[in-house]
């Protein structure tokens, strides 16, 4: 089945910079109550940009596999491209079609990266 | 017994196929299924008997007012209840414990006071017994798993025994009378009668498992409320059935105000209706229950012992078949005897998630989540399980398909 193509499964079972971080500038966490997916997602950042990423979490392949994906891609990138980035691009990077009762769980990596976004831009003021 | 495959045929879904797939109907726990029958009712009502019940005297006025209290008077006789009068229509076993929380509880617990539930509930029958503890400043006591490895997913007994002697000022226990999430069957009958002559707490049976799977006669459980809802039970959705003592509801004020629910009317004040119409205010869920009575009278012709010895021979085929898988782990009592037709699972490197996502792709309906159980998830130490439970329609072949699954989504996730 398409939902568990080869690039899901392997982030979900090789998950990519996961593990805690020891000295995060912010640490978020989330969990979606109905299938109990949890996502713990800390980051470092140095001069407005991500130089650090880690995250641990439980649930499903997908929410786990999105986390995995999307810490790839905003490593190292500037808070106004994380901040930037949308839930198309993350589609995209998942590259499977995701129905509509398991949006929740390919985007809860995602809402957590935007919330740490927020709390950064907050303590920065 | 009853040949399921013969059932199966009543139920015009079950026909369903879904890109080449037959549809495979595994989630009874969330909500059964319904015959040709109880549809043909709800139809038959708006086509031809569509009145409102209690206030017209014209004919179809009156045909529907018989056909809904003959619903009360099979569910009366289903149930073993004494009278229509402990009978009361809600929309869900939610409301009716709900019914029980605002009005008895209001009257009856106050501050120090201790209410039960157990470890295995659903939170329909958790969260009100919490909101009475805030409010009135009552205690919370949990009825805890047992820990004895001969006994997984029983509940204590002996703690309970223990807490009740010590205990005086206990004054209700709210238990499920099967579990959702492990199937288990909770002795209530017991529990009622230490309640009783332990003290003089009163006994609530969230019934919404048990009533399409078991005999249920609330006289010889001598319980005090029993909670149940049609939709789990081949009915409609959108009706719910408290029973309750007579001398209990007699005391207990009216839950919900307004029409239908009064004797006497005055511009400032006003008194109640006779059971059971005082707690059934404003136009009633009327086709609904109309066509629960069809939901009744199909579960009574196959008969309740008949239906509860076809749920233990899937409970023990489905067991013997997934006990040999490995990597997967069950959460449910050691003893077939000990439980109804509801089998959680875990397997592990897959989420339940996931798995009710492969199971669909062979069309096969399951439930992975936490079961509105959350506490119980916790006891159990897992996030969530994937759930298969059962009703009339099921076979062995929808187990063998269900295995199936299982073997594809290993498969899938590469797991031996």
């Amino acid at each position: 089945m398409d939902l568990y193509a080869e690039n899901i499964l392997d982030h979900f079972q090789n998950p990519r910079n996961h593990g805690r971080l020891d000295k995060p500038t912010i640490t978020v966490d989330d969990a979606n109550p109905l299938c109990g997916d949890k996502l713990v997602l800390d980051l470092t950042v140095e001069n407005s940009h991500i130089k650090e990423i880690g995250f641990d979490g439980s649930g499903c392949a997908i929410s786990q596999a999105a986390m995995s994906i999307l810490t790839e891609e905003i490593l190292h990138k500037s808070l106004t491209d994380a901040e930037s980035f949308s839930k198309d691009e993350l589609y995209k990077l998942l590259g499977v079609a995701i129905s509509p009762a398991r949006v929740k769980c390919a985007l809860l990596g995602y809402t957590l990266l935007k919330k740490a976004i927020i709390l950064l831009k907050h303590q920065a003021q | 017994m009853f040949d399921p495959h013969l059932v199966k045929k009543d139920f015009p879904i079950l026909s369903r196929v879904i890109e080449n797939k037959p549809l495979v109907y595994l989630d009874s726990a969330s909500t059964s299924q319904k015959p040709q029958s109880v549809i043909d009712a709800i139809t038959n009502y708006y086509a031809n008997s569509n009145a409102n019940i209690h206030r017209g005297v014209y004919t179809i006025a009156q045909e529907a007012d018989a056909a809904y209290e003959a619903t009360r008077e099979s569910v009366k006789t289903f149930i073993n209840a004494k009278s229509t009068e402990e009978i009361i229509f809600t929309r869900n076993t939610t409301e009716g414990i709900n019914l029980v929380a605002y009005t008895w509880a209001e009257q009856n617990i106050h501050e120090g006071d201790i209410i039960i539930v157990s470890a295995l509930e659903h939170h329909s029958n958790l969260i009100p017994w919490q909101q009475v503890a805030i409010k009135k400043n009552a205690r919370l006591e949990v009825i805890p798993l047992s820990r004895n490895p001969e006994t997984p997913y029983l509940l204590d007994m002996e703690w309970l025994k223990k807490y009740l002697t010590e205990n005086k000022s206990v004054k209700l226990i709210a238990i499920t009378h099967a579990s959702n999430v492990t199937g288990t069957i909770n002795p209530i009958k017991e529990i009622a009668s230490l309640a009783h002559s332990l003290g003089s707490a009163k006994i609530l049976i969230d019934g919404a498992q048990s009533a399409a799977h078991l005999p249920i006669d609330v006289q010889d459980f001598d319980c005090d409320f029993f909670a149940f809802s049609s939709h789990k039970m081949l009915g409609p959705t959108g009706v719910g059935i408290l029973y309750g003592k007579k001398n209990l509801l007699e005391e207990m004020p009216p839950f919900l105000f307004g029409g239908d629910m009064i004797r006497e009317v005055h511009q400032r004040d006003a008194t109640w209706n006779d059971l059971p119409w005082k707690f059934e205010a404003g136009t009633q869920n009327i086709a609904d229950v109309i066509a629960f009575k069809e939901a009744i009278t199909y579960l009574t012709n196959l008969g309740m012992e008949n239906v509860r010895q076809h749920d233990q021979k899937l409970i023990g085929y489905a067991r013997a078949k997934l006990e040999n898988i490995k990597n997967l782990k069950l959460h449910i009592p050691k003893n077939d005897t000990d439980m109804t037709g509801v089998i959680s699972f875990a397997i592990s490197g897959i989420h339940p998630h996931d798995i009710a996502e492969i199971f669909n792709s062979e069309n096969v309906c399951i439930r992975g989540g936490n079961h509105c159980a959350k506490p119980l998830m916790e006891s159990i130490s897992v996030p969530a399980t994937a759930r298969i439970s059962f009703s009339v329609y099921n076979t062995e072949e929808d187990i063998d398909i269900a295995i199936e699954a299982i073997m594809k989504a290993k498969k899938i996730f590469n797991i031996s």
